[in-house]
């Protein structure tokens, strides 16, 4: 118990970290998984060609070789960031492939016959497009988007590893100083639940209030 | 997969003559934008010495050669223990997890979500530092309990996805309850969930790599040793376009195997009375539905 309240501000820095790579890298993985989205459904086949070799290099990368390739891969060419920084990266791109797919095939579980009333309503293609489908395609992205950011905080552990502040690296320095081993991994384990089930939860109650009617 | 092909979704109607110039001109633009990208970063890569014949020397060497092959052979010995282990691991917590007895049930959900919520590392780490194991090991413990608790689910959804038919069907056939299971539920639901059962080996394919942080002789460990070597003047950039595509090529395959086989069973007249998932690897958000039958759009 006295490995978490001697320590409690290396507790709450790691913590602190890993909520913050969390927030960071699921914005930009949001942002790039959407515009990466919306390229896979263009008309434009160079655009699609793109967002398909995106999706399909990222989700056959593994997270340790991306972490690799990116933490000491780029500074070799004379761009040096901080390592949180280069974290956000590896992640954000990584789990932007996954948000992707989740959002591409919210996309498609939308009818067709949707998009040909909107039009034959004389909606303009920004109308349709904000009025009829993406509101629907909103509604059965919710579980899987969420699933994804859950398992992007899961991943933020890798961050750790590679000597970022966060919550998993505070064992190094906890077993240097001497405590229990197991009791500073179940103070871990309890970080990561409570970012994870806060996810979860919030997602939860996201799906509650737009979800499909099941 | 559904393709996305234009007028495919609900997005378009089907472009008419302008409307092809105009994307053709986008088509051309985007592949002038892409094209320019390449050339910066190949530029770049010169600029910064990366074709020096030091940095390459290292790969011509039969020692070099060998480690990185050893390093590999590393990779995939994990990898088959580690999806041995955790097959058998998953099938356990699902019957635990189907089991009658309240017990039980509750002993495997328990174990499922509490591993499934915990990310892999950790357990590794766990078991590498607090338990203090050997690599090999902590590696293959931690991939197998992650993906043990996955594919857990991912059967336990695979049997209650078989049409409730064939499981009365089977009772009113004076069958026992391990009978129904292992003669009707499971074989229908193994098919049915094999394209997700192979998305997550790729999971755990891809998860090896996590053994190069607790310093597992593994492929990337191979490579960062050559990296790191100060007479060839530290091939960061080469070692990774060696390594990366060979990492991404054995999981582009197993990916690949995936869709083909979710094809397959798709056809098949052996899966009629269940749904074919989606060659997917499992969702992780507790309570979640993994993935598959109840998915909406796809049959």
């Amino acid at each position: 118990m006295n490995v978490l309240t001697d320590n409690l501000p290396l507790f709450g820095e790691g913590f602190l970290g890993t909520v913050e790579l969390t927030v960071y890298s699921s914005l930009l993985a949001l942002a790039l998984g959407f515009l990466m989205a919306s390229f896979r459904v263009a008309p434009v086949a160079s655009l699609r060609a793109v967002g398909t070799v995106w999706v399909a290099v990222l989700r056959n990368t593994p997270l340790t070789l991306l972490f690799f390739a990116v933490l000491l891969g780029l500074p070799r060419f004379g761009l040096v960031l901080p390592f949180k920084v280069f974290a956000v990266l590896a992640l954000g791109c990584y789990t932007s492939a996954f948000i992707c797919e989740a959002l591409r095939s919210g996309i498609n579980t939308v009818p067709r016959g949707q998009g040909e009333a909107a039009r034959s309503l004389g909606m303009t293609f920004g109308q349709t497009l904000t009025l009829v489908v993406l509101p629907q395609a909103f509604r059965s992205v919710i579980p899987p988007v969420g699933s994804t950011l859950i398992a992007l905080a899961k991943n933020s552990a890798i961050a750790g590893a590679f000597s970022v502040t966060e919550l998993l690296g505070t064992y190094k320095t906890l077993g240097e100083l001497g405590y229990d081993v197991v009791w500073t991994f179940v103070w871990i384990a309890l970080g990561y639940l409570v970012v994870t089930l806060a996810i979860s939860a919030l997602f939860t109650a996201l799906e509650r209030t737009w979800g499909v009617a099941r | 997969m559904t393709a996305a092909a234009p007028g495919a979704t609900a997005l378009y109607d089907v472009p008419g003559p302008r409307a092809r110039r105009r994307h053709r001109l986008y088509g051309i633009l985007t592949t002038a934008a892409v094209l320019a990208l390449v050339a910066w970063v190949v530029y770049l890569l010169f600029d910064t010495g990366q074709f020096t014949h030091t940095k390459w020397t290292p790969f011509q060497y039969e020692g070099i050669q060998r480690m990185l092959l050893r390093g590999l052979g590393n990779t995939l010995k994990a990898f088959a223990i580690a999806a041995v282990l955790s097959l058998a691991l998953g099938a356990v917590l699902a019957a635990g997890r189907l089991s009658d007895h309240r017990p039980v049930r509750w002993a495997a959900t328990v174990v499922v979500e509490f591993f499934r919520a915990m990310p892999v590392l950790v357990m590794i780490f766990f078991v590498f530092v607090a338990l203090k194991v050997q690599p090999l090991p902590a590696l293959v413990a931690g991939l197998t309990l992650y993906n043990g608790s996955v594919l857990a689910e991912v059967f336990r959804s695979g049997v209650a996805a078989v049409e409730r038919g064939q499981r009365e069907a089977a009772f009113a056939l004076g069958m026992r309850k391990t009978q129904v299971m292992t003669y009707v539920l499971v074989p229908q639901a193994v098919r049915a969930m094999l394209p997700a059962i192979i998305s997550q080996l790729v999971v755990a394919l891809k998860d090896t790599s996590l053994g190069f942080l607790i310093t597992y002789e593994e492929f990337l460990h191979a490579g960062k040793l050559i990296a790191s070597n100060l007479d060839y003047d530290l091939p960061f950039i080469p070692v990774v376009v060696v390594i990366s595509p060979i990492y991404i090529g054995m999981c582009m395959l197993l990916s690949r195997l995936a869709h083909w086989v979710a094809r397959w069973e798709r056809r098949s007249p052996k899966t009629e009375a269940v749904d074919v998932a989606p060659a997917e690897p499992g969702t992780l958000l507790p309570r979640g539905v993994p993935p598959g039958p109840r998915e909406p759009g796809r049959q």
